[in-house]
């Protein structure tokens, strides 16, 4: 048992800053709580520190193996936490002066921490807490605002979480039950001895839980509502944050624990083809930039599941996962920054000439929607490079093929939301585009800056997204 | 700083420093400094010919490691298959800067993207590794969406996102290709010369057929061959006409210019394996696009088939060089030779037809050749300007065009006789139907659409479309009466690379 606290500083600082939070928001006045947000943004910073002074260091496990310290824990980290920063940024003017606004902080702190530690989980049952952790104040947050859309998405999201939450545990029980312990290190060496059969369904139960949490298909039904109902800042975090423990936790329990006589690769391989194809083809005529948005984040986890599939095969796999999580994570808050910075307006229509009243925010959508698309030289095109050369390195040619059909595809309803906002000369009947304020366009900014600034830096950073993933 | 990579970023350079600047402050502000920062470009461009040094391999080479952990850098270089492609594209875009001052709509935001584009289009050509040469290679399609979307006229929404669903499928495709020679290499690199000099997927034939497919068939897609042209002529019918010129004289070059610097030095046995398809789709696009052009009522529509045609020629070109078994190497050189010289002929002819089809649209927003008659008596300039565009582009001995499809033509004949002796009827074909074209329009009585609101007489050309048009001829003639100066940069170039293919 190797207590080491230190190694744990990023979610302390979560942890303590939501404590704190939670205790200065109950006495704050309204107009203050504000500084919540800043204690918020400041308990990320130091673990964002944390997290780059422990870079690269030895990968171990701590607590009894109970908790990976390796690139994906770290890459994990940094992502998350630096999500939550944009995120908590975009918050301030959104929410205006709600009355709850540090509950939303440290509702998202919390989530944050449950999200890393999903990642980092090399133990079932921390796996089942991390879970539980990263979801239930999503539930909350999803009904933040109290009105008739944001209750409907959070009880749809709360009764799919809960059930698969349970088919999770199930799948845990069993694997726990053949392999005699809910430890990774140990159930490598248990699992293939144990009944195949078993296995496999103590397998496939256990990822519903963790496919709930990236919103892939067939666990996808709750990301739209979601996505249209919650606030725009909440939905901006359930779309990018939650996913990449999930993935990481995906990627972390197939490639090392999952015995090799379960074919898993072909699992993936089909639902990360359903994921981009039934995404694609249900953003296509969608109105609402929201639920385009949202269907969207479902086609662009199944491109990332390219990578898990071939996570044993290809030695590109494990850089490829982690720099599309992050290319994707700016760029999706990125084009959630421009929704949240003109809250009125929620149908593609009402972009209508964008680019002549806003030239530069029309310039942050472009980017990110093109961005998205996976064009040069944005983060996600360096994403989707790696993504699909791992793919065809490990044998799966047909599944980058399909994913090349689907980007194509995708360029159309993207386009369909870009065309109006640029070319299309404003009037008709449409609400006047209206700024939320100059932070969130701000953030916007970065954001947008972040992807560019990653697909043309991608050199400096994907050396560091390689090493040993522990079990 | 490397004075390639300086031609390359100088117009992207000038449109970061007018993005600032306010659009009220008038047109003339971004149409002078366009042509100031085009004109500058092109005397560098002038400026790097002179000092090059045609021995056959890569000059003026510069390379910095931009992200060495999965093989890309930023390396750039000429040679004589790159540098002419470079100039070409550096006179038009200053050709469509002269033609386009006073009288643009939404002019910053024009310019801008054109500035753009030529950064572009001038890094493609100087690219010497393949994820750059890739990402020139999809943002030239973004850019020309946007400039055919915003700028077109017609159909111009649905004809751009044609054109941009299209190329972006063959864009994702050669993609594909390039992973598949980069997985093979070893080390992987994308790496085109060290690709080139690795020769990674000598002895594999399954795997070089299909990268060849792959890559064949994004080139295919943007070049365009028959039966991937479709996309071709609503752009070009709907794009404004400077547009159309960098379409046309630009951007259909990157296929071309894509088979000579990637698919046949890279995969030189795949090439020469299926080097009779590639024939066959060059004489197939030689023939089609000729016959089609010579249905079309629209002048516009029918240089867009030409260019197929035009374009076919350049594909028998290398299809011919890659089939070795028969044929000297001499033979093979010379096509090759042809094939570059006949995209720097296309670029410049076909850039001044369809200025001058922007003409016709200017004075009476029309392209229908039958509707208009006898214009050479009120305008003998423009006129004169069609006659030489159309002469050169159907082969007349002393325009450049004659000098690139002789060349084409003799180097093909002895390793495909046969498919050589069809497409020659591409020539009388397209002969016919410029000639045609020429004298319903311009020969006879005088007779003008009509169009509301037009001017009752039809002028002449204006000085900025003089300006930016007959350049464009000049230069055809000099190359169709003094080869040489061309020649002597592209041969030694094209003897190493046929070299490569041979091993």
């Amino acid at each position: 048992m190797n207590a080491k606290l230190t190694a744990l500083v990023p979610e302390l600082a979560l942890a303590a800053g939501a404590v704190l939070g939670l205790l200065a928001g109950s006495w704050l006045p309204r107009a203050k709580q504000w500084s919540v947000g800043v204690l918020a943004a400041l308990a990320c910073v130091v673990g964002l520190v944390a997290t780059a002074s422990s870079w690269g260091g030895v990968p171990e496990t701590v607590f009894g193996g109970s908790y990976a310290l390796d690139v994906t824990t770290h890459t994990s980290r940094l992502l998350v936490l630096s999500g939550t920063v944009l995120v908590i940024w975009l918050a301030g003017e959104s929410l205006g002066n709600h009355p709850r606004k540090a509950e939303f902080y440290v509702l998202s702190l919390l989530a944050a921490l449950g999200t890393i530690v999903l990642a980092g989980a090399t133990d079932l049952l921390l796996l089942v807490a991390g879970y539980l952790l990263a979801s239930i104040p999503l539930y909350a947050l999803a009904g933040f605002r109290k009105d008739a859309p944001g209750t409907e998405a959070s009880l749809k999201y709360y009764l799919l979480g809960a059930l698969l939450g349970v088919t999770m545990l199930t799948g845990v029980t069993l694997l726990y039950g053949v392999g005699r312990t809910t430890r990774y290190v140990v159930l490598v060496r248990t699992l293939p001895e144990a009944p195949h059969s078993i296995v496999a369904a103590g397998t496939v139960l256990l990822l519903a839980g963790l496919l709930f949490k990236i919103g892939a298909v067939p666990t996808h039904f709750w990301v739209p509502d979601v996505t249209e109902g919650a606030a725009a800042p909440v939905a901006a975090f359930v779309t990018t944050v939650p996913k990449v423990g999930g993935l990481v936790a995906v990627y972390r329990l197939v490639s090392e624990v999952v015995p090799p006589t379960v074919n898993w690769p072909s699992l993936i391989a089909v639902l990360a083809s359903a994921s981009m194809t039934l995404g694609n083809l249900a953003a296509f005529f969608q109105e609402s930039v929201r639920r385009l948005l949202a269907y969207s984040t479902i086609s662009q986890v199944g491109y990332i599941m390219l990578a898990v599939t071939v996570a044993t095969r290809s030695e590109l796999a494990l850089p490829a996962l982690l720099f599309y999580t992050g290319g994707y994570v700016v760029t999706n808050i990125a084009a959630f920054a421009v929704v949240s910075e003109f809250p009125g307006a929620t149908r593609i229509a009402d972009y209508r000439g964008m680019a002549r009243s806003h030239p530069a925010l029309a310039g942050v959508l472009v980017l990110s929607l093109l961005g998205l698309v996976g064009t040069p030289p944005t983060a996600v095109f360096l994403g989707k490079l790696e993504v699909f050369s791992a793919a065809v390195d490990g044998g799966y040619t047909w599944l980058a093929v399909l994913a090349v059909v689907n980007t194509v595809i995708s360029l159309f309803y993207y386009l369909r939301w870009m065309v109006p906002a640029l070319l299309a000369v404003p009037g008709g009947e449409h609400v006047p585009l209206v700024r939320a304020g100059r932070w969130t366009a701000a953030c916007a900014y970065t954001a947008a800056c972040g992807s560019l600034g990653l697909g043309l830096g991608g050199g400096l950073v994907l050396p560091g997204l390689t090493g040993t993933v522990l079990p | 700083m490397n004075v390639l990579s300086l031609i390359v970023f100088l117009p992207l350079v000038a449109a970061a420093a007018l993005a600032p600047v306010p659009a009220r402050l008038g047109d003339r502000v971004f149409t002078w400094s366009w042509g100031a920062a085009a004109a500058a470009d092109l005397a560098l461009v002038v400026a790097m010919w002179i000092g090059f040094d045609a021995d056959g391999g890569i000059s003026y080479e510069q390379r910095l490691r931009w992200m060495p952990s999965v093989g890309i850098d930023y390396h750039v270089g000429i040679d004589g298959l790159a540098l002419p492609l470079v100039a070409v594209t550096a006179v038009l875009f200053l050709a469509c800067a002269i033609y386009s001052q006073r009288r643009l709509r939404r002019a910053k935001p024009f310019v801008l993207l054109f500035l753009c584009l030529q950064t572009v289009s001038l890094g493609l050509f100087t690219a010497l590794d393949l994820i750059l040469f890739f990402v020139y290679f999809d943002l030239s399609i973004v850019g020309m969406y946007f400039v055919i979307a915003a700028w077109g006229h017609g159909n111009a929404r649905k004809s751009a996102l044609k054109f941009f669903l299209y190329t972006f499928v063959g864009s994702l495709v050669l993609l594909l290709g390039f992973i598949g020679l980069y997985l093979a290499a070893e080390p992987h690199t994308f790496d085109i010369v060290e690709l080139a000099r690795a020769n990674p997927l000598a002895g594999r034939e399954t795997y070089g057929a299909v990268v060849l497919l792959a890559i064949g068939l994004g080139l295919a897609i943007k070049t365009p061959t028959v039966p991937f042209h479709t996309w071709l002529p609503p752009a070009h019918t709907d794009a404004p006409a400077t547009g159309s010129v960098i379409l046309a004289g630009v951007l259909l070059k990157m296929g071309t210019y894509g088979f000579v610097r990637i698919a046949m030095p890279l995969l030189p046995q795949s090439w020469r394996e299926y080097a009779w398809i590639v024939v066959i789709v060059g004489v197939v696009s030689v023939l089609y696009g000729a016959l089609v052009a010579l249905a079309q009522e629209d002048f516009k529509r029918m240089i867009a088939y030409t260019s197929v045609n035009h374009m076919g020629y350049v594909v028998l070109a290398v299809g011919a060089a890659g089939l070795i078994a028969e044929g000297d190497e001499q033979a093979r050189s010379l096509a090759v030779t042809g094939a570059v010289t006949q995209m720097v002929s296309h670029g410049l002819l076909t850039g001044a037809l369809f200025l001058i089809a922007g003409v016709l649209f200017d004075r009476r927003a029309s392209y229908d050749m039958g509707s208009y008659s006898g214009l050479a008596g009120r305008a003998p300039v423009l006129a004169g300007a069609t006659a030489l565009a159309a002469f050169g582009s159907l082969g007349l001995p002393g325009l450049s065009g004659f000098v690139a499809e002789f060349q084409i033509f003799t180097g093909s004949l002895a390793s495909a006789s046969v498919p050589t002796a069809l497409a020659l009827l591409g020539i009388l074909i397209t002969a016919g139907l410029l000639l045609r074209a020429f004298h319903r329009m311009f020969l006879g009585a005088e007779r003008l659409p009509d169009t509301p609101g037009s001017a009752r007489r039809f002028e002449d050309l204006r000085s900025r479309e003089i300006f930016s048009v007959l350049p464009l001829l000049v230069l055809a003639v000099v190359i169709g009466l003094l080869p040489r100066f061309l020649l002597d940069v592209v041969e030694p170039s094209v003897t190493s690379m046929i070299g490569v293919v041979g091993r």
